[in-house]
């Protein structure tokens, strides 16, 4: 079994603040962070491996900062690291992203062998875009499995997978042949502690380093001037102004409330009489 | 911002010979997603200042009947593909069809709702054409000076808006959340045109199947519908005490919801959580008791008309949005609030009669 694993490091979305006079974003003292759902990613990929043997290879597209989070999936039991870093990465939307993604996926396969299922994120925290993994596995052309709660069954000798998926309405279990790409959800397991072998290991890593030099990029498709979407602004969202404090007792509070609900109280009962 | 973009001719070529808004219709069998529609009202009023046609497109088992529904909100033509092999929604075999579509009509917008379908497909369409997608957005506008789409969308978990434009890459392809736009349909309807399109894909070419489906009836919640939710956070402490959420919901004919703290406790379930990773509304009255008002709660609730706030803390951030504040302990006032407006419902009736 060789299982890819898509991750990205994210500035910790829930610590990031506006400032509001500038109508920026305050990176400072951010901690930039393991988006959440590749954690839960490799945790299958790592249980499918001590379950069938083989091995888990991680894969980031970032700046050198991003080992950190590499680090982190190392430390969760994956086998291999890779970093893929260029200048001509910059500015990257979901397009270039996945572009990039797929050939340096391409060149794992060359080095580390045939991959059976890849996983990315649902979705990563920053941009919350959710695309790029559909983006890569229409660029391999192999089936996609979006929202995964569940892996039921991985067959490796029919070289096929039992998968249940979050749908609008419920849930759904899919048949497909592999290799096939999954994104996750959260609720696909949960996470177990690191082993101490495993946290040594990573401590200790080497990260594989593509780059242009190693891997075959068409530069027309890459960065921010190949993007097809542009920012043309960024701006803070409008800010409400805080309303009226009610006052008094809380039985003044009572009446005073139901006094601003009374429109809809009787809106209500003249739905009722016309139904 | 703002920077000039330099065109080729034939870069200008080639947009020039897109035009259109079209608006993917989603259904399940048979019966079309709300946002659909939400979709089509938008693209009308798109339309009218590109001054130019609104497409729809649905691809089922049988969806010729969504006709009349998608020509009452205003689509002038509908493209239909029909077909077994849609009986239920699969990436693959939608993706192929709906670019060989894409490709062959050259739409110049598509809209697309951002619920788990739509996210599915968007991603991968948009890929096979290679053209820019924008995920999330919630506006819409037309750029009068360029007339390009402007797309804004929450980053961030919601702390920044961003604009997005797809200058040199048509159609300009976005997804849109449910319940951000208003469906409205058009006073007078016109018979629009149906374009039916064929598919030569068969079963026996498409590789994934579908073993089981499970329907639950909490996961179908539309919370856009209500004009009146009532919210429950964290603060509400137990999932016992959520039954005044729902009590109240129900005396103003509203319904109930939750932030994804109170997802996460157990109070409510994740179709009902309001938020950045739940569903956005635009309420005409929205009440959150003991919900702190994180920003990716915010985000999904913010542009309710009416916002009416309890909490225990005078300075919990919901309170910087909230239309009224209300210094109490939800658990206390809830169930006093519940009791005087069932004595004012029942004075209300009398009077009436
Ligand atoms: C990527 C990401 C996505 C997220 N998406 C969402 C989302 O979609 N929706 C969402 O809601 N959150 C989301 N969150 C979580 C969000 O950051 C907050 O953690 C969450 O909204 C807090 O929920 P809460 O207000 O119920 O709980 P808390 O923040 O714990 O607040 C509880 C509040 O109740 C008040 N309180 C306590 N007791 C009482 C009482 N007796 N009466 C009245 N008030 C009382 C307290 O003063 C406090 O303000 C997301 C977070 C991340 C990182
Ligand atoms: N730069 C990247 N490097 C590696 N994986 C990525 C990168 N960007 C996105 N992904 C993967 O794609 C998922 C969805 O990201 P997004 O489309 O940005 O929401 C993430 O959860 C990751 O698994």
């Amino acid at each position: 079994m060789h299982a890819l694993v898509f991750i990205k490091q994210v500035p910790d979305a829930s610590q990031v603040r506006v400032n509001y006079e500038t109508g920026t974003i305050i990176r400072e003292g951010v901690p930039a962070i393991l988006n959440p759902f590749e954690a839960h990613a490799v945790e299958e990929a790592v249980r499918l491996r001590s379950k069938y043997g083989g091995k888990v290879t991680v894969l980031t597209m970032g700046p050198p900062q991003a080992t950190e989070a590499l680090k982190e999936c190392l430390s969760r039991g994956a086998d291999k690291a890779y970093l893929l870093s260029n200048r001509i990465f910059a500015g990257s939307d979901t397009l270039a992203t996945s572009y990039a993604l797929f050939e340096g996926a391409k060149k794992i396969i060359e080095l580390e062998g045939e991959v059976d299922l890849f996983f990315a994120g649902k979705q990563a925290i920053d941009g919350d875009t959710a695309q790029t993994g559909p983006g890569i596995a229409t660029r391999f052309d192999i089936p996609l499995v979006t929202y995964l709660i569940k892996l039921d069954e991985v067959d490796f000798e029919e070289k096929r997978a039992v998968a249940t998926r979050l749908t609008e309405f419920g849930q759904e279990t899919l048949q497909v042949p592999l290799p096939a790409f999954f994104t996750v959800e959260e609720t696909l397991n949960e996470l177990s502690h690191s082993p101490l072998p495993w946290l040594i290991k990573a401590a200790r890593a080497k990260f594989e380093k593509l780059s242009g030099e190693n891997v075959k990029l068409d530069s027309e498709q890459c960065g921010l001037k190949h993007s097809p979407t542009r920012v043309k602004k960024a701006f803070t969202p409008e800010k409400r102004q805080r309303g009226e404090t009610l006052t008094g007792s809380t039985e003044e509070l009572v009446f005073k409330t139901s006094d601003i609900l009374m429109p809809f109280l009787k809106k209500d009962l003249q739905h009722g009489q016309n139904d | 911002m703002g920077k000039t973009i330099d065109f080729t001719e034939k870069e200008l070529d080639e947009i020039s010979s897109y035009k259109n808004i079209w608006v993917f219709i989603e259904q399940t069998g048979g019966v079309a997603h709300p946002v659909s529609f939400e979709l089509l009202t938008k693209a009308r009023e798109l339309a009218k200042q590109l001054d130019c046609q609104v497409g729809s497109v649905a691809i089922g088992r049988s969806v010729s009947h969504l006709a009349d529904d998608v020509f009452r909100f205003g689509a002038d033509k509908f493209y239909i593909v029909e077909d077994e092999i849609f009986k239920d929604y699969r990436t693959e075999p939608f993706r192929d069809t709906l670019s060989d579509l894409v490709r062959k009509f050259k739409p110049e917008i598509f809209l697309i709702g951002a619920t788990t379908q739509g996210r599915d497909l968007s991603g991968t369409v948009a890929t096979e054409l290679k053209t820019g997608l924008t995920a999330d957005t919630t506006k819409q506008e037309i750029d009068p000076e360029t007339g390009m789409l402007l797309m804004t969308r929450p980053t961030f978990g919601g702390s920044l808006m961003a604009t997005i434009i797809c200058p040199k890459h048509r159609p300009q392809m976005s997804t849109v959340r449910p319940g951000v736009f208003k469906a409205i349909p058009v006073e007078h309807p016109e018979k629009g045109e149906i374009i039916r399109g064929k598919t030569d894909l068969t079963e026996d070419k498409i590789v994934k199947k579908i073993l089981k489906k499970v329907v639950s009836s909490e996961g179908n919640i539309n919370l856009g519908f209500y004009d009146v939710i009532v919210a429950g956070g964290k603060g509400m402490g137990s999932k016992d005490h959520f039954n005044m959420i729902k009590e109240l919901a129900e005396l103003l004919g509203g319904t109930w919801a939750g932030s994804r703290k109170a997802v996460e406790s157990g109070y409510a379930p994740q179709s009902r959580q309001v938020g950045q990773t739940g569903q956005t509304v635009h309420a005409k009255l929205y009440i959150a008791c003991g919900i702190s008002g994180a920003i990716q709660h915010l985000v999904g609730m913010q542009t309710s008309a009416v916002i009416i706030s309890v909490n225990t803390d005078q300075n919990a951030p919901i309170f910087d949005v909230s239309t009224y504040c209300i210094v109490e302990d939800a658990i206390r006032f809830i169930p006093k609030l519940i009791g005087e407006l069932k004595k004012q419902k029942l004075t209300a009736v009398s009077y009436e009669h």
